[in-house]
């Protein structure tokens, strides 16, 4: 039953990611040449829901539907969050597409996405590989 | 019912963005993000690997992270098959050669490297990793930012 959620939660989701254009380019592009309001519109509102909707899950302890205690993960700082995300951002620029689109942008029948896709995850494989190496 | 097949505006698309966030949490107890999914799939591909990465990572509690990309594949479909009148344009024509492929496969590399050594993507340290007041996800955001603008008006690859 949760994997049916979660799997409706990620329709929706996909939905939204290509209805609302994120997944294009071309907004990405026009984000980074502040050309457009679109993408910075579209994050500051999406945090601002999700923001609210965290300290009201916390302030009156909601319970999940299968009345679990809520747990959110927490982001603990690493120099990692610096450097990779600074490299991320420039694949972002490069390719139009964070994690979330470029599954959205082989969904709708983009395939040559499955290079940004396929370069990912040897992106991946190269950290795992040099973990032990790097600052964190 | 003549607009859901035009592009949505963003305040309707930027709220139930941040929708994702609550409704991951109460209905599975899940904390909103997209890119562990790599991780997931790099542990899935090489079930017998040494690095600490892939073999510490416990994939039937993150099992649900592969259901939901499922569901961003099968969205988009949905998206862009059934409610979209004109074609949602993803890539710029240049892309479609040899020299254009070759650009997706560095910025892939650097997407898939920097996200997990980041430790999140613009879902889970942007959205909510911000929603739930995270310090490491605003620093994180600010230096994908940095890295966009960086390659926008200063590499100008």
């Amino acid at each position: 039953m949760k994997q049916f959620f979660v799997l409706l939660i990620g329709t929706f989701f996909g939905i939204v990611l290509v209805k609302s254009e994120v997944v294009s380019w071309f907004r990405i592009q026009k984000m980074f040449l502040f050309e457009e309001a679109h993408m910075y519109l579209i994050i500051a509102s999406a945090v601002a829901v999700g923001a609210v909707a965290v300290y009201i899950i916390k302030r009156f302890q909601l319970k999940t539907v299968f009345n679990e205690d809520v747990a959110i993960k927490a982001k603990p700082y690493q120099k990692g969050v610096v450097i990779g995300g600074v490299l991320f951002g420039i694949g972002w620029a490069i390719t139009g597409a964070c994690p979330g689109p470029i599954y959205a942008q082989i969904g709708s029948g983009e395939y040559i996405a499955l290079i940004t896709f396929g370069a990912a995850l040897i992106g991946m494989y190269l950290y795992a590989f040099l973990q032990p190496k790097l600052p964190h | 019912m003549e607009w859901i097949l035009q592009p949505w505006p963003w305040y309707i698309a930027g709220p139930l963005i941040g929708l994702m966030v609550p409704a991951l949490l109460l209905l599975s107890g899940k904390t909103f993000g997209v890119s562990t999914s790599f991780q997931n799939l790099g542990s899935m591909c090489a079930p017998k690997s040494n690095l600490p990465y892939l073999k510490n990572f416990d994939r039937r509690s993150n099992r649900w992270q592969l259901v939901f990309v499922a569901g961003i594949i099968l969205g988009a479909f949905v998206g862009s098959h059934f409610l979209s009148i004109n074609p949602v344009s993803f890539l710029p024509d240049h892309y479609y050669s040899l020299s254009g492929m070759a650009r997706l496969a560095l910025g892939g590399l650097l997407v898939g490297f920097g996200v997990r050594y980041a430790g999140g993507c613009t879902s889970g340290h942007t959205i909510m990793g911000l929603s739930n007041l995270q310090w490491s996800s605003l620093v994180a955001s600010i230096s994908f930012f940095a890295g966009g603008l960086l390659l926008t008006h200063v590499l100008q690859f």
